[in-house]
């Protein structure tokens, strides 16, 4: 093929990887307007712009059948506009929260919102991947952003320090990552996922494929803070500025999950690995559930839940059928809308100048009286993660456990509901705190009491958007949930075609 | 003369393991910097190698994204590392120890 050929299969990929390369190009933008006019106030509007008109690309390629883009390296079609949707969804809601509270905490650098843009094209890159070249960069280009907005409050040593720690962990785990898929490499002779398993036929040389299964799986588990590689996620959620928490806990997680569906769905076709992964969502589980009730933050404490809900998410993952895969897309989709919510919440409702790292749940004690709106979302987000009706929660808990169970792991189920329920006291408890506790009771609440906590307009709206759609996901779940099994039902059969 | 791929997937699991354990035992964050390093260029031996036997090339086109990840990486920690050292003037990171459990 020569270069002009090259160029035109380019060019005619464009509508597969629209937004990828609008947000990547307005990404651009940004870091060179910001040169020039620094920190200006448009910057994140223009961000917010490029990700709404790729929501609104996506949802027009929603419908299409699943193909690759690029000469094979990233995955189009229904699934990639999915996926597409839950990362550049977090994107749109961090940016819009990230405005008021940035400025609230003296940051409000051009260039985090380039980096949110790039974190996000890097994300999609993961989420769709079709090689593993593909996975590695999109994974590392989201990671290095992650780092930085993690350490950008730098003169704060609790920031800088959740940063360092990132950091190291998650450059360790990029090097078992990027070793697992040497290996890969060196048994099957291709990167390209569908192809892996007839290249594992043709060498047999399955001891270097499953070592590197493993090696690659323990990258995995490090990016979705599965036990026991969560040690670094109460810490970094700790420390980063809030807003931006909500974001690297949703839609990285998403992306990441996204491609480890992808990467079991074809490379690994076969049963051995469920049980591990069963193996693991229980120790997550259990540990995540148990870490969270002794927490008196409340970001750390959403750190251990997001632990917990990494373990939801695994047991639908182990079902290995189109209906489990498809409601760890569903559980993703919901989960991203309640925790950036809650993180928003959170956000808003800093006194200490710390980005909360140091104030306790019990000084907001009655918030909910002085803030309603505020209080009253958080009333959504809790009893969503918790796993309540009538909030998609609920339903999200039912589309990733239910398939378990069709798939026979009826004790794993009975642990994930078990751990539920545990949850449901850390959970509630913020609401009983917000709600029903008096802050005369309270002595941390005093200093609280003199907080002004201000709240901009545009923040309460994303808040309250959120908790609603929390309900509409709800009446709908039927319908996505119907639309996600659909797309790998269609691949599966698409698969099983010579 | 040749020299089979088993030694070089041998010297990159042995470089790989000295860079896992420079992570696990060195308290320096630079030196557990230059530690990850050193395992990713050694992944980037067993790519080669791999590339190289089989005579195909997509080994070597994630060499260079590997390279280029490694440098972003470097400089990335090496601000956070700048970073750290003005708030708190050590890298030890056993002194980097402000949340527990």
């Amino acid at each position: 093929m020569d270069l002009s050929e090259a160029y035109l299969t380019l060019w005619s990929d464009l509508d597969g990887v629209f937004s990828m390369a609008l947000v990547s190009l307005v990404g651009l933008i940004v870091v060179v307007v910001d040169a020039f006019r620094n920190d200006h106030p448009s910057l994140p509007w223009m961000g917010a712009a490029a990700l709404l008109a790729s929501i609104g690309w996506e949802l027009s390629v929603l419908g299409d059948a699943p193909g690759t883009a690029l000469f094979g390296a990233v995955r189009t079609g229904g699934f990639a506009a999915f996926v597409n949707l839950i990362i550049l969804v977090s994107g749109l809601l961090t940016i819009v929260l990230s405005v008021p509270y940035l400025d609230q905490l003296k940051r409000a650098y051009g260039e985090v919102y380039a980096l949110i843009l790039f974190a996000t094209a890097g994300m999609i890159m993961l989420g769709t991947a079709n090689t593993l070249i593909s996975v590695f960069v999109g994974l590392e280009t989201m990671s290095i952003c992650l780092y930085i907005m993690t350490g950008l409050v730098r003169e704060d040593e609790g920031s800088i320090e959740s940063a360092l720690k990132y950091f190291l962990l998650g450059a360790f785990s990029t090097g078992f990552f990027l070793y697992g898929i040497a290996l890969l490499y060196g048994a099957t002779g291709t990167m390209v996922l569908p192809e892996m398993a007839a290249g594992l036929e043709a060498s047999g040389s399955t001891l270097l494929f499953w070592g590197g299964v493993a090696l690659l799986l323990i990258g995995f588990m490090f990016k979705v803070s599965a036990v026991p590689f969560h040690m670094w996620t109460p810490d970094v959620y700790q420390g980063a500025p809030t807003t931006l928490t909500g974001y690297m806990s949703t839609a990285s997680k998403a992306s990441a999950f996204a491609s480890l569906i992808l990467v079991l769905f074809y490379a690994l076709p076969t049963e051995r690995w469920s049980l591990v992964l069963a193996f693991i969502a229980v120790v997550t589980m259990v540990l995540g559930n148990v870490l969270a009730l002794s927490q008196p933050n409340v970001k750390r404490m959403l750190a251990y839940s997001s632990v917990a809900h990494a373990g939801y998410v695994l047991v639908g993952l182990t079902a290995a059928s189109p209906a489990g895969y498809a409601g760890a897309l569903y559980y993703l989709l919901v989960y991203a809308v309640m925790n950036i919510g809650a993180f928003g919440v959170m956000a808003f409702l800093e006194w200490d100048g710390k980005e909360g790292r140091e104030q306790t749940l019990d000084s907001l004690a009655g918030i909910g009286f002085r803030r309603p709106a505020l209080g009253a979302s958080m009333g959504f987000f809790m009893f969503s993660l918790t796993g309540l009706p009538p909030l998609a929660g609920f339903t999200g808990k039912w589309f990733v456990f239910a398939p378990a169970v069709n798939a026979g792991l009826t004790w794993l189920v009975f642990i994930a509901v078990l751990m539920s329920a545990v949850s449901a006291y850390y959970y509630l408890r913020v609401v009983y705190v917000f709600w029903m506790l008096s802050p005369e009771d309270v002595p941390e609440a005093a200093e609280a009491q003199n907080a002004a906590f201000p709240v901009p307009a545009s923040s309460i709206a994303v808040i309250v958007a959120c908790a609603v759609t929390l309900l509409v996901l709800f009446v709908l779940s039927g319908n996505v949930m119907g639309f996600a099994e659909g797309l790998f039902e269609e691949a599966a059969s698409m698969a099983s075609m010579p | 003369m040749e020299i089979a791929l088993n030694w070089y997937l041998a010297l990159s699991a042995v470089l790989f393991t000295i860079g896992v354990l420079g992570v696990l035992f060195k308290r320096n964050a630079i030196v557990v910097l230059m530690s990850v390093e050193l395992m990713l260029n050694a992944v980037n031996l067993t790519l080669v190698a791999f590339s190289q036997s089989m005579g195909d090339v997509a080994g070597q086109m994630l060499v260079f994204f590997a390279i280029a990840v490694a440098a972003a990486e470097a400089a990335v920690g090496l601000a956070i590392v700048i970073a750290i050292f003005r708030s708190k003037v050590t890298v030890d990171i056993n002194e980097i120890n402000l949340f527990k459990y």
